[in-house]
Formats: C-alpha cells, structure tokens, sequence
C-alpha cells in the first residue's frame, strides 16, 4: 500500500467512523428533549424513562463522537500537512465558530445528563434545547469547510500561494447551501428512522408496550419530516454538482460522453475500460431535465475531463445508486407513516409499517456514508477542486500503513464496546442506577 | 492595528487556551492518575469522587485543546503543519490517549457496575490518563528545543523520531504528568466534604507538589544542554526574576495552603502556579512559536484571517464564559 492510498484510507476510515457519532450527536438532543418535553407537558412516565435512556445513549455516543472528531482535527495535519497550510487561513474560520458550537454543546450536554436533580426542569429542558442547537450548528460549520473543498472561493491562487483572502466569501461558498441542508435533513432522518426502527422491530414482539409506541412516535417526529424533505435537498444538490463539478456529476452519473439529452442512468456496472455502464436502466433525456431542467441541454462526460483526473467512477456510481435508492426507501415509508397519522390512524398497530420500518433501520446511516464516498471519492483527484491534488497535500512521513492500522484496530474496538454498551442501555436492562446514584449507593454500603 | 500586533494577540490566545486545557482539563487526566493509584481502605471511594468530579465537565474542558488546534491551523498554519509532520508519532500516541481515556471513562460510567468490569475500563482509563499527557509534554518539550525544522531531513528516525526522543522533552513529559497529578489532587479536596478523603488527597497533593519540584529542576537542567533558548531566556530575561519570583510564591502558597488545610486557597496557588509555568514557557520562546526560526510574526496568517478569528474569539468568549460559569458553579460549587 502506498502511503498516499494509505493516507486516504486512514482519513476515510476516519471519517466514516465519526460521521455516525455526528450524526447521532446532532439528532439524538433533539428525541430527548422532545420526550422530556412530552413528560413535563403530559405527566408520562413512559417519556420521562424515554428521555433518560436517550440521554444515556446520547451520553456515550457524544464522547465517542467528541474523541474521534478530535483525531480528525489533528488528522488534518498529521496527513494533510500542505493541504491545511494552504487552507487554514482561508476556511479556518467556520472550524473556530464549530470550536465555539462544540464548546456550547460539551458544556450544555454535561448539565443535562448529570444535573436532572440540580436545576428546575425547565433550565433542565433548556439545556437539552442548546445541546440540539449547537449540535446541529457545529456540523453545519464543519460541512462549510467540506464545501468550500468542492467549490473553493475567497481567495486568489498566485504561484501555488493562496492571496487576497476573503475568509467570509469562503465561507459562503456556492456548494454551502446545498451541502449543508442535505448533511443537516440527513442527520435527523438517518437517526430519527433508526430509532424509529430499533422500536418498531420491539413493538413487532410486545405489540402493546406503552414505552415502545412513546419511543417510536417521537422517533418518526423527527425523523420522518427530514426522510420526506430530503429527496427535494437531494434534487438541489445535484443540480448544483451538475454545475460546479461536472466531473462528479458525471461518475455519480456513470456518463462517459458529453450529450445532450442525456438519459438517467439506474443502477448497471461502470466499464471504465469499454468506457460504457453495463446492465443499467435508462431514462432517456431525464438526467438533462433533472440536472438542468431542460431535456436536451448538454450534460458534460467524463470525456469533458483528461483520463488521468477521473475519480474512482465505479465506487462512486454505486455510492450514489445506494444513497438514492435507500433515501426514496425512507422518504415512501416516511410518507406513508406521515399520511396515517394524519388520517390520525395508529401507528404503532400496523404491522406492514413496523416491519417496513425495521428492516430500514440502518438504511439512513448506510446513505450518509454512501453520500461522503460520492462527495469525497467524486472530487478526487483533487483535495481542493482544481486547485491542490491529494497526492499534494500528504505528509512526507514514509510508513503511514502503521498509524492506519493502529486506527482501524481502534475504530474496530470502539465500535464494538459501543453496540455492546447500546444494547445493554437501550435494549436490555431497563433498571440500571444512575451513575450519580450508583455512587450514592456505594458511599452508603461504605459508610 | 498592525499585523504584528494581530498576530501577537492570537498567539495570546493560543496561550490561554492552552493555559486553560492545562489547569481545566489537565486535572481531569491527574483524576485518571489518582484513579490508578487509589489504594487503602477508601481506595472504591477514592474512584467515585474522582468520576463525579470529572463526569459533567471533562467533554467541556477537552475543547480548549480543539480550541488551540483550530487556532493553530487558522492563524499559524505552518507552525501547525510542521508540528504535524515532524511531531507526527507522540502526536498519534497522544491522539490515542485522547480516545482511550474519554471513551473508556464514559464506557465505565455506563457498563455495568460489577467489580470486573469497572477495573477493566478503569485500567484503560488511568492508563491512558498517564500516557497523554507524559506525550503532551513530550510535543511541547520538542517544540520548546527547537527541533521542529521547516522541512524533515535525513533518515526516518533523524527526521520523525530524533526529534522527540530524547532527554529533555521526556522531562518536560513527566513533568506535566506530575503538575496534571498535583493539580487534580488539589481540586479534589473541595470535592468531598468527607473529612478522611479530603485527608487522602491533601497527602497525595503535597506529595505530588514535592515531586514536581524535583521535575521542574530536572526540566531546567536539560534545557541548559537541550533548549538552549528558553534556558538562556529563563535565566536571563529582564522578566525571568518576576515570573521565577510569582511561581515560587504561587507554589509555596500551594503546598502550604493544603498543609493547613484551606483548601480553597490551595486550589488558586496550584493553578497560579501551573499558569506561571506555562506562560514561562511561552515567553522563554518568545517571539518564537518554533525556535529557532519562526516567529509569530512570520508564521501569522493574512490580517483578514486574523482579524475574523480576533472576533469571532471575542463574541464566543462573551457566550462561553457564562456557560462555563453555570456549568461550574452547577457542579462545582462547595457540595453539601
């Protein structure tokens, strides 16, 4: 393995891992203070257990979500060594506001989890509210600076050097928009429809517990909304990759010549060689109406760009059928959860939903990574597009095999004490003492 | 306002959130060290305390360090990517440390409350407590000596392992691992008002207040062969006698303090005292953020960044600091 590919590997391995924290991390404050402020507003206590256990699941998955979102701040330099040097002053900027929303989360998460019995419980639900707040802000910084790494603007390259900086035009970025509604709708509905699945699959079983119809609704509250809008966000996105980087277009597309009128290319096997997609559905002119909202305006190619600057058209193809098809999947079974409970049906007893919903669970998580190969894998070769190359941008460092697989052997480790310690929360053992009280209880055996 | 000026005052602020990683998130891996060490009859109580105390405010005190990166990577960018690429192995180990410790100490709080099972995250926890910031040490101790080029040249272990493997940032090392220890056995004699705990941590504290005089005596004395600027500067520079004169009185207020028990006072000089070493540190480098060659002046970024940065510090300071306020006084004030 080279070190580059090993570089790139590490970072990828890196990145998928936290993207599922983050991801948790920005909805999951949002389900537990829905469900506290569900207890406080109906005296339930089947919300209040709900809003408890989110917290301790919300508990664990934050730390885990904060450590490993810290390896990929230093990362960034410890891989991208030019990269940042190049960057930093340019897009540094929403990285020091993600600082001060990371901040606000941290401190507002640890009041929430350990101060139920030392703040009114209003101050309580207030917390949670800044946590959800701040979690989805933080990520919507972090996706600025992934953006501006698409459609890089605010500064002006001279000799390789970044000049004339305008840190707030680089953050306004023309991919910003587009990237950060997608990343933020996909948060909520990648967690919201998992949740919602984890119950439904319970409430298949014990199709009467009251814990798990609470659970379920409040999961589809959040979730189902974000699974319904995301189809339209996806829509823009594209259309603004087709513009912006119609490279990518074209992998994600499998489209290796300019045409008008281009078809919409489903599924099917990318033959870079043959420079043809075998086995693919087409929609005739769909892609052009779909990226341009013209059926015969021109789509460019992959022949538009030199062979050697071709992202991996493969991977990139089946990331994007994969997000696509699991995102229709959950926006269809959102809508159609959202139209019984308008029609004010009970969720909960149709089994057709639950099953739908269950065998979904971890369908949103697998679009969210699928969505970052598209994104990061489509813009190769490039780490800034057209301005700085990946292979530009490593570390001179030899032997980076060896930090890759201490990091995947970590990653490997943290995800499995992580299901363990879900399943033990969340599933298995309703009843635990709370760590403050199982304190107590040990100062008192003691004393 | 001139450049200069622009970038002297980030690199202010690099300072003061490192000052405040150190003495704020500095205690929470001296817990760990404690952790590792609890021994007697009130060795289970010793353990609880120190994950109470940490618990609600360890995730909020592990942002400076971010803070520090982001600043880093913002406003210094070439002290941040030549740090990265010659400091590369403490700083993954170091990284390293950062995981285990947060998620082993959250993965305690929320596994089972058997016997077995809380040793085992407790081992990794206090281990990883003691490795990190032996390797924060390790990182600065390289920087403060000036082997951090422009460019990696030779060998792979000249370039990426000669740097940092020698004498003096061990020292450095071991001595932050000694004031982390200090620090958090101080703060940890107002977490209890247990009369027999507060008694454990006073011993521990003043014993790791001793050691750390032992350590800081030991820094300077490699400094003269090693880090031959900040030696000089130590010793020499016309502020050198205010700042050797304020941390000894801070440390000797410190020790003296938890000797008589006023625990609250101990808790100031301890943080007064770790403060002073850090600044010392800092202005022993001064103007260099990498001795021997870069300036702050020189590796600041353009005026706009840093401008925006400067703002964006001010506005989030005015939001952070009466967070932290409620976060602390909710946890920290004297418990009942």
């Amino acid at each position: 393995m080279s070190d580059l590919l090993a570089a790139r590997s590490q970072m990828a391995v890196s990145l998928a891992f936290h993207i599922v924290f983050a991801v948790i991390g920005i909805a999951m404050p949002v389900l537990m203070v829905v469900a506290e402020r569900r207890w406080q507003t109906t005296g339930d206590p089947a919300y209040f257990e709900l809003a408890k256990r989110w917290a301790k699941g919300t508990a664990i998955l934050f730390a885990v979500g904060a450590v490993s979102g810290t390896i990929l701040s230093f990362e960034l330099g410890l891989l991208w060594p030019h990269f940042m040097r190049f960057a930093g002053p340019v897009i540094g900027m929403p990285f020091s506001l993600e600082g001060f929303a990371f901040f606000l989360e941290a401190i507002f998460l640890g009041i929430y989890l350990y101060g139920w019995d030392r703040i009114s419980p209003r101050a309580h639900l207030l917390a949670g509210v800044i946590v959800a707040l701040s979690g989805a802000l933080s990520g919507i910084f972090v996706v600025i600076a992934n953006a501006w790494m698409n459609t890089p603007t605010g500064f002006k390259l001279v000799n390789g050097q970044a000049l004339d900086i305008d840190p707030l035009a680089a953050m306004a970025n023309p991919a910003a928009f587009t990237q950060t509604l997608h990343m933020t709708l996909a948060a909520y509905a990648a967690t919201g429809l998992a949740v919602a699945g984890i119950h439904a699959a319970i409430l298949l079983k014990q199709p009467h517990n009251r814990f798990h119809r609470a659970a379920l609704l409040v999961a589809l509250l959040v979730g189902a909304p974000a699974a319904i809008l995301q189809p339209i966000s996806g829509d823009l996105s594209a259309k603004h990759v087709a513009r912006h980087q119609p490279a990518k277009l074209a992998a994600m597309e499998s489209r290796f010549e300019t045409a008008r009128g281009a078809p919409l290319v489903i599924g099917g096997w990318p033959d870079v060689e043959a420079r043809t997609t075998r086995l693919a559905i087409e929609i005739p002119s769909a892609l052009s109406f779909l990226a341009f909202g013209d059926p015969m305006a021109e789509v460019r190619g992959l022949d538009a760009v030199p062979r050697a600057d071709w992202p991996n058209v493969p991977l990139v193809h089946l990331s994007f059928q994969v997000m696509v098809a699991l995102g229709t999947y959950m926006a269809l079974v959102s809508a159609w959860a959202g139209w019984l409970a308008f029609r004010k049906r009970d969720l909960a007893g149709r089994r057709k939903l639950l099953v739908l919903l269950a065998i979904g669970t971890p369908f949103g998580f697998i679009a969210v990574e699928a969505g970052w190969m598209v994104t990061e894998v489509g813009r190769q070769p490039w780490v800034i597009q057209g301005i700085l190359r990946t292979a530009d941008a490593v570390t001179p460092m030899p032997g980076l095999i060896v930090p890759f697989s201490l990091f995947t052997l970590l990653y490997l480790a943290l995800a499995a004490a992580v299901v363990w310690l879900l399943r033990r929360q969340i599933i298995e053992s309703p009843n635990l003492p709370e760590p403050q009280q199982a304190n107590l209880l040990e100062t008192g055996r003691r004393a | 306002m001139p450049d200069a000026l622009l970038a002297l005052l980030v690199a202010g602020a690099v300072m003061v959130s490192l000052n405040a990683y150190v003495v704020l998130g500095g205690a929470d891996f001296g817990g760990g060290v404690w952790d590792l060490l609890a021994a007697g009859p009130r060795r289970r109580r010793q353990r609880a305390l120190i994950a109470d105390a940490i618990g609600p405010i360890w995730e909020a005190n592990h942002v400076w360090l971010i803070l520090v990166v982001v600043l880093l990577f913002t406003c210094f960018p070439a002290v941040f990517s030549r740090v990265s690429v010659t400091l590369h192995i403490p700083l993954t180990l170091m990284l390293i440390g950062i995981v285990l410790r947060g998620s082993a100490f959250t993965f305690r709080t929320y596994d089972s409350q058997r016997d077995d099972v809380q040793r085992r995250w407790g081992a990794i926890f206090a281990g990883a407590s003691i490795i990190t910031p032996v390797l924060l040490g390790v990182s600065i101790g390289a920087i403060a000596a000036g082997r951090v080029p422009p460019v990696p040249t030779g060998s792979f272990v000249a370039a990426y392992v000669a740097p940092w493997l020698t004498p003096f940032p061990f020292s450095v090392g071991v001595l932050t691992l000694v004031l982390f220890a200090f620090l958090a056995a101080v703060y940890l004699t107002l977490e209890s008002n247990d009369r027999d705990l507060q008694e454990d941590f006073r011993r521990r504290g003043l014993a790791a207040g001793v050691i750390a005089f032992g350590a800081a005596a030991l820094v300077l004395a490699l400094a003269q062969g090693e880090a031959p600027q900040v030696w000089q500067q130590l010793l020499g520079a016309p502020w050198a006698i205010v700042l050797h004169l304020a941390t000894a009185i801070a440390a000797v207020s410190a020790l003296w303090a938890l000797w008589t028990r006023q625990w609250r006072l101990a808790r100031a000089a301890a943080a007064a005292q770790v403060s002073c070493i850090v600044w010392g540190w800092g202005l022993a480098q001064y103007p260099y953020l990498l001795p021997p060659d870069l300036s702050y002046r020189d590796a600041a970024a353009a005026a706009v960044t840093l401008k925006l940065v400067l703002l964006v510090l001010a506005a989030g300071t005015f939001v952070l600091i009466p967070s932290l306020y409620y976060l602390f006084r909710i946890f920290k004030a004297r418990p009942t």
